[in-house]
């Protein structure tokens, strides 16, 4: 690796909650690798503690939610504030799942950055991370 | 003047391709990508002697009246919040013409976990009704005769749980378990494959999957035992072709293992069923219901030699697709839930739920539920569809398309065979790998243009009306925690323990474990309880994460 190498954005998705379904974090995993980010899938039934434990352990930048069992107004902003017991708000969160309009308003104001629900082009989500993190790859 | 006669077929070519040629970059091949011609002929149809309805092996339909006979069972999933409004729901839809149950449990429920469990956190009757004890299960049911109603229970690796709690509430109606109906899913295999809902390893879920057939076998004689699903499968991302060969590679496995506990063929065939997603592509769904029927039968008689006719036959339930909804112009989904019910029923389905319009956003509300079920109300008593048998028998396109989805099934069981068969292609992540690789190549499909979807990647609007949802009270959590609890106060202790006792010992051995659930769920031991001590015994699985 060359010294002026910038270090890869490292981004940890997870599946928070009881439900299964992990069709959609999946297909979003493997585009954000394909876009060129260092992706770390947890896999199913994480809790709040271990994405944070992954993220912090991964030295990951970005937390990618996903959930679609409607538990999200508990398990998403206990993502948050987990980040800000262990220190480490400074680390993005964001997420994706059946998450109704105003629920969407809610979590934003808790501290969960950006909300992508079905239909949504996964260019869409690449390119809100480029804005996001200029240090993104290209 | 004098126009040469010309062959017609040759004609037809020649002017097909004389004609223009819509260039818009969208796909001709079925939405799993099967390629299609723009035109079938005789030649085309199969070289095979005619079938008929309610013949081997079965393409055409398992009865020789069809619809005629008897309309398919109108069967909408529900459940949400608590017990007592469950309970209204049911009422409500038993009210407006439906006429079977079939149960949506909360994740908690489906996890095999009680209310007041940590991680049971803001989950509590969201995606289903919470049922911790009998207790609970009393409340769903209260009011509604068990012996005059089928009840379909959607639960997996706690399946057996709930089975005991239904014959118990049975019991405390003065019902007997051999007249009750319904069905349990109770497909452990599609939950390693695609919905993940295990909790045990893959050797003792089975066991108790096969405990629970041969129990119904001699003391539940009309229910039936399993689902075996494909439409969770289908709804991960996989092809039609898959759904098909992976839920019918499922169901072989499960007669295997059926066999090896010294079943006979015969005495449990007949009641296993199927459930299959109906997508948006009209003739590749109802060529691949047709497909199932013929290949069910023939490995059933000739690889099983199973001599009752009834063990041939494949009956399925179906789910219109609810991956195909949009959150956008939500109206748009009673729509597409039309054409998905019309194949299913040309496709010979038993039983229907038809999805409600805001399902991709939350729960239905009372009146999309009412829309959906009135939906297949119209196709039942409007359209005329259910008039004849097998309308689409000797349609060259849909027999050709029939015999495409048996030969690429068939091309799935020899790769799974060559695995090793089922559980093994499981830790292998072979379903796993496949299905994601489909959900991948649609969902590029679908950023190139290359499939549409209405509302979402073209025909879009800019404003969007917002619909009406069903909410979950946020106090519900905790009466529901508080109801647990209160449960656990008012049992007698002694035969609660003697129960879990009993039932770690009988799993620790061999014995079916049936009648020792039964007995717990009777002393109103919690689902989370009888699944922690099965815990104790069986440990839990843990899947290889791959992306």
């Amino acid at each position: 690796m060359s010294p002026t190498a910038v270090r890869p954005v490292r981004i940890i998705v997870a599946k928070v909650g009881l439900d299964g379904h992990d069709r959609g974090v999946k297909v979003v995993a493997r585009a954000l690798r394909d876009a060129g980010y260092e992706v770390i899938y947890t896999g199913l039934r994480q809790t709040p503690e271990m994405v944070v434990d992954a993220a912090l352990q991964e030295d990951a930048q970005v937390i990618g939610l996903s959930i679609h069992s409607g538990a999200h107004m508990t398990l998403f902003p206990a993502v948050v504030q987990e980040l800000k017991r262990r220190k480490a708000t400074d680390i993005i969160v964001f997420g994706g799942g059946i998450i109704p309009d105003d629920d969407i308003a809610a979590l934003k104001k808790q501290g969960v950055e950006q909300l992508f629900t079905p239909g949504t082009p996964l260019q869409e989500i690449v390119e809100w991370l480029r804005k996001r993190l200029p240090t993104s790859p290209a | 003047m004098k126009v040469r006669a010309r062959d017609p077929k040759q004609a037809w070519t020649e002017d097909f391709e004389s004609s223009p040629v819509r260039d818009d970059g969208i796909e001709t091949s079925t939405i799993s990508g099967i390629p299609l011609k723009p035109l079938y002929t005789k030649d085309d149809l199969p070289a095979r002697a005619d079938e008929l309805p309610g013949q081997f092996p079965y393409t055409r339909g398992i009865h020789p009246s069809g619809y005629r006979g008897r309309l398919w069972t109108m069967r909408q999933f529900s459940g949400f919040a608590t017990a007592e409004e469950t309970n209204r729901r049911y009422k409500y839809l038993l009210a407006n013409g439906q006429t079977g149950l079939s149960v949506a449990f909360d994740m908690p429920t489906l996890m095999g976990q009680d209310s007041d469990a940590p991680t049971s956190r803001g989950e509590i009757g969201h995606c289903g009704v919470a049922i911790d004890s009998l207790a609970d299960m009393e409340t769903l049911f209260d009011g509604i005769p068990l012996g005059e109603i089928t009840t379909s229970m959607t639960i997996n690796s706690p399946a057996a749980i709930l089975l005991c709690m239904y014959i118990a509430v049975a019991e405390e109606q003065g019902v007997p378990a051999s007249v009750l109906g319904g069905t349990l899913q109770n497909d452990i295999l599609k939950e390693f494959i695609a919905q993940k809902e295990f909790i045990f390893p893959p050797a003792p879920s089975m066991r108790l999957v096969v405990d629970s057939i041969e129990y119904c076998a001699k003391e539940v004689p009309k229910w039936n035992t399993i689902s075996i699903s494909g439409y969770h499968i289908r709804e991960a991302g996989s092809t039609a072709a898959q759904e098909l060969a992976f839920t019918l590679a499922d169901g072989m496995a499960y007669v295997d293992a059926c066999i090896e506990r010294g079943m006979r063929i015969d005495d449990f065939a007949p009641r296993l069923s199927f459930f299959f997603d109906a997508h948006i592509d009209f003739f590749e769904e109802i060529a691949k219901f047709r497909a199932a029927r013929r290949i069910w039968a023939r490995w059933m008689r000739e690889r099983y030699g199973a001599q009752d006719e009834r063990s041939w036959k494949l009956r399925f339930h179906t789910q219109t697709a609810g991956v195909s909804l949009t959150a956008q112009q939500p109206e748009l989904n009673i729509a597409r839930t039309a054409i998905e019910a019309l194949a299913a029923v040309l496709g010979g389905t038993q039983s229907l739920h038809t999805n409600a319009m805001d399902e991709v956003l939350a729960l239905p509300t009372d009146k999309s539920a009412r829309i959906a079920l009135r939906t297949q109300q119209l196709l039942a008593y409007e359209s005329g569809v259910a008039n004849t048998v097998d309308p689409l028998g000797g349609s060259y396109f849909i027999e050709a398309l029939t015999d495409e989805m048996e030969l690429q099934a068939e091309r799935y069981f020899k790769q799974i065979e060559d695995i090793g068969g089922v559980i093994p292609a499981i830790e292998a992540s072979f379903f796993q790998k496949e299905i994601a690789d489909s959900a991948f190549r649609y969902q590029s499909e679908l950023e190139q243009k290359r499939r549409i979807m209405i509302g979402v990647n073209d025909f879009t609007v800019d404003e969007e009306v917002p619909i009406d949802i069903l909410r979950i009270d946020p106090r519900l959590e905790s009466e529901q925690v508080a109801r647990v609890r209160e449960v656990r106060r008012k049992r007698d202790p002694a035969r609660c323990s003697n129960a879990l006792t009993s039932l770690r010992k009988a799993a620790a051995g061999k014995d079916n474990l049936m009648p020792y659930i039964l007995e717990a769920v009777r002393a109103y031991a919690t689902e989370g309880e009888i699944m922690n001590t099965l815990i104790e015994v069986f440990g839990i699985y843990t899947e290889r994460a791959v992306v």
